[in-house]
């Protein structure tokens, strides 16, 4: 390190260089035009270092009501990280993160804006930030080879949220590998107080492997071209955003969530499953809150703030509601509600009960309307022969889905049965002997000893008249009648009517 | 080729500046004791430039010349600056070569573990190279040199479509500097027989200040230069060729008393005259 006198000479050679040759007052690319002169009145302003934060965390708010000169400065550097588990990536990265390092500023600061490539970086890289009202938004002035650093200077003239990123050759390429970020330009008021704030970014990524191929990926420029990324990233890796990662709030907060789209190419359908957006800053301007938004759009280059209070505990999952992106490409992250239950707002599953179908009060409307289009029903399929043809095959449908909701857990799927507890349908000679006492064993049910292919068996089978309806019946042993081997004719709701009905 | 007018304002800096020392960096030892390396014969062709206005040409026609088989390595490079105490870490001038030139050999005349014997030079200046091709009785090759002999593939002239020299280039695009780099006899040689144009190190060509550059305006915004978003893209023939965009781009980056940890270079000739 210098010491201070060092410092002084040095500044007075550089001072000396400049009066002499103010051309070559830096390194880079020879169009570097020296220092801007401030005029007094910005020279006045009190200087601060911007704090940087790394996703999913912002900045603190600006408390000041006035002007300052902010400095920035911002790393680059091409880092091997995670994409998924298993699968690595070279990034090139603002700050060492994807999405790049969060800046904060107000309205009408002067920021004097240092780009710091790294040593190691293969590449030079520049920065647009789409907060700064300029030639290339910056691009034109940070072009900075490796092991270089770029200064420029700009003034904050238009509040709002936005996205920043390399704008160097090939640009796609370069933004494709993890180089964007957001700049909060705080209006002069500050942006409404709030509980918690959360910086999320979306991007893609061109890997040359399919979705979770291991091992280290290269950027594949034709899919790029073709717009087929294998992945659609929050905050540039799978899982950045769940599990231990996942961002939180408590019962009874608001939370605004900073979300902005890297791309290169896509456009975000960015929701939260279970919540609802009180307030969503369309396209990151200040002017006009949207209240009530389920779903907001942000176009690639773009951002959006959006804010909502929590009522009820649990996890909510953050998506691109382009919903294969989130749950075949990565879009997914999740926010962690702790606190208590509301069972008002939100109850909870309250009951779990098994649901037959068609079980409509006898005597209601629902069921005589329910029983007026049955009769339409059967008289369309009477006067068509070729659906009257099906009924069986219909019956042995239907009668399936009866015999697996209802049989299957002691008969089994294959009829088989389990030794020693329950006999077997397929193939049962004491079944296949007699219709009727099969249809009366659903019905009624069957306790104590029953002997089955020479096998005699000792349970109880509950009866099924209050649960299943006799056309149900009729299916499901015409079903059982016409499986595994077994055959015979269907069953009609007439028999089984006539069974249920019988006087003992 | 002509230089621009920025080019000759930053020679008339540095002739105001350095005055005597850039005559002295003008005239080589002609007794050096480099040897040459091996070169190899690149046949004549035509350069189609990645990227150019309408006053430039579309095709360029470069002759026969020869170039270097592989980048200059570390034990070279020592003993042209054993040879040339000028261009030795502590003495040589911030005018020809940035502060951090050869910061990974461990003295001036010692490379060290960071900067094995047979890996390539890095960390050096276009100055420094453009000297030490003078001393070796060489000359930098031009871009379009450059980009002609590394288009060719691992087995026919045209390696736009060679899979396996693509699959390669862009694997070591993918990955960072490695802290220590690899032999130079590690690269596969091309169709012509010279190692290591992709995949091993970027290197310097001789006009590596033209790139992106417009003509005659220099001196406007700059944005061509620059190579930012729209520029980018405005002009080029290739779109799809990004390994191209990306040399043009870190060449374009450059002033040349730049050094990075992934530049080096090699030596071109002239064929001789009978």
């Amino acid at each position: 390190m210098k010491n201070p006198t060092q410092y002084l000479i040095s500044a007075a050679l550089l001072c000396a260089a400049f009066l002499v040759l103010p051309a070559r007052a830096s390194e880079g690319p020879s169009d570097a035009k020296g220092p801007v002169v401030l005029p007094p009145t910005v020279l006045a302003l009190p200087v601060e270092q911007a704090i940087l934060t790394s996703p999913p965390h912002v900045p603190p708010p600006i408390k000041r009501n006035y002007s300052a000169r902010v400095i920035v400065n911002l790393e680059v550097l091409e880092v091997v990280g995670k994409l998924a588990d298993g699968v690595e990536y070279t990034f090139w990265t603002y700050g060492g993160s994807v999405p790049g390092s969060f800046i904060r500023i107000r309205e009408g600061d002067v920021v004097e804006f240092h780009l710091n490539n790294h040593p190691s970086s293969k590449l030079p890289h520049n920065i647009d930030l789409h907060a700064v009202t300029g030639p290339g938004g910056g691009a034109t002035s940070t072009f900075t080879a490796p092991g270089h650093s770029s200064q420029f200077t700009f003034q904050a003239l238009n509040p709002g949220l936005y996205v920043y990123h390399c704008a160097t050759a090939p640009v796609p390429m370069h933004i494709g590998n993890g180089m964007y970020g957001l700049i909060l330009v705080e209006p002069k008021g500050g942006m409404p107080p709030i509980d918690k704030e959360y910086y999320v970014m979306q991007g893609e990524f061109y890997t040359s492997g399919r979705y979770g191929e291991e091992g280290l990926q290269s950027f594949d420029m034709g899919k790029a071209i073709d717009e087929h990324p294998a992945y659609v990233l929050f905050n540039g890796s799978v899982g950045s955003l769940v599990g231990d990662k996942a961002i939180t709030a408590n019962v009874g907060e608001h939370v605004r969530i900073y979300f902005g789209v890297g791309g290169p190419n896509l456009t975000s359908s960015f929701h939260v499953i279970g919540e609802i957006f009180d307030r969503v800053y369309p396209e990151a301007g200040l002017s006009l809150p949207n209240a009530n938004v389920q779903t907001t759009l942000v176009p690639s280059g773009g951002a959006t703030m959006v804010e909502f209070k929590v009522d009820v505990p649990g996890t909510y999952i953050m998506v691109d509601h382009s919903l294969t992106r989130a749950f075949n490409k990565g879009a997914l992250g999740m926010l962690k509600v702790n606190g208590a239950e509301d069972r008002v707002i939100y109850s909870g599953k309250e009951i779990d009960a098994v649901y037959l179908g068609a079980q409509a009060e006898a005597g209601s409307d629902s069921a005589k309307r329910e029983a007026e289009l049955k009769q339409k029903i059967l008289a369309e399929i009477r006067s068509n022969p070729a659906i009257a043809g099906l009924t069986k095959e219909m019956q042995v449908e239907k009668g399936k889905q009866v015999y697996m909701g209802l049989c299957f857990a002691c008969h089994q799927m294959d009829g088989k049965g389990l030794p020693g507890a329950f006999p077997p349908l397929a193939g049962s000679d004491y079944m296949l002997a007699d219709r009727d006492r099969a249809i009366r064993t659903v019905l009624k049910g069957m306790t104590g000893p029953v002997t089955v292919n020479g096998v005699t068996f000792n349970s109880a089978m509950p009866p099924q008249e209050a649960v299943l309806t006799d056309a149900q019946i009729a299916d499901v042993l015409t079903y059982v009648y016409n499986s595994w081997g077994n055959t015979g004719d269907a069953f009609t709701r007439d028999q089984v009517k006539a069974i249920r009905n019988e006087q003992h | 080729m002509s230089t621009t007018p920025a080019f000759r304002l930053g020679a008339l800096a540095l002739g105001l500046l350095a005055g005597v020392e850039l005559c002295a960096a003008g005239i080589e030892n002609r007794e050096s004791k480099i040897e040459n390396s091996a070169m190899v014969l690149i046949p004549a062709g035509v350069y189609v430039p990645l990227q150019r206005t309408a006053k430039d040409p579309a095709q360029v026609a470069v002759a026969s010349f020869r170039l270097d088989a592989q980048p200059v390595t570390n034990a070279e490079f020592l003993a042209f600056v054993t040879a040339h105490p000028k261009w030795r870490r502590s003495q040589v001038s911030r005018l020809f070569a940035d502060s951090s030139y050869l910061e990974n050999w461990a003295s001036d005349l010692e490379p060290g573990p960071k900067a094995p014997l047979n890996a390539p030079v890095v960390r050096v200046s276009w100055f420094a190279a453009r000297a030490y091709a003078r001393a070796a009785g060489k000359r930098l090759p031009t871009t379009a040199e450059w980009e002609l002999a590394a288009g060719a593939g691992y087995t026919g002239l045209d390696g736009r479509n060679d899979e396996a020299l693509n699959r390669d280039l862009y694997a070591w695009l993918a990955r960072p500097v490695p802290a220590v780099l690899a032999d130079v006899g590690t690269a596969k040689p091309n169709f012509h027989g010279a190692r290591g144009l992709h995949g091993l190190v970027w290197e310097w060509v001789d006009d590596f200040n033209t790139a992106m550059v417009t003509g005659e305006s220099r001196g406007d915004s700059g944005l061509e230069r620059d190579l930012f978003c729209g520029s980018g893209s405005i002009g080029a023939n290739d779109t799809g060729n990004y390994a191209a965009f990306m040399r043009q781009a870190l060449r374009s980056s450059l002033k040349g008393n730049n050094t990075t940890t992934s530049l080096g270079f090699r030596c071109a000739a002239d064929l001789p005259t009978r």
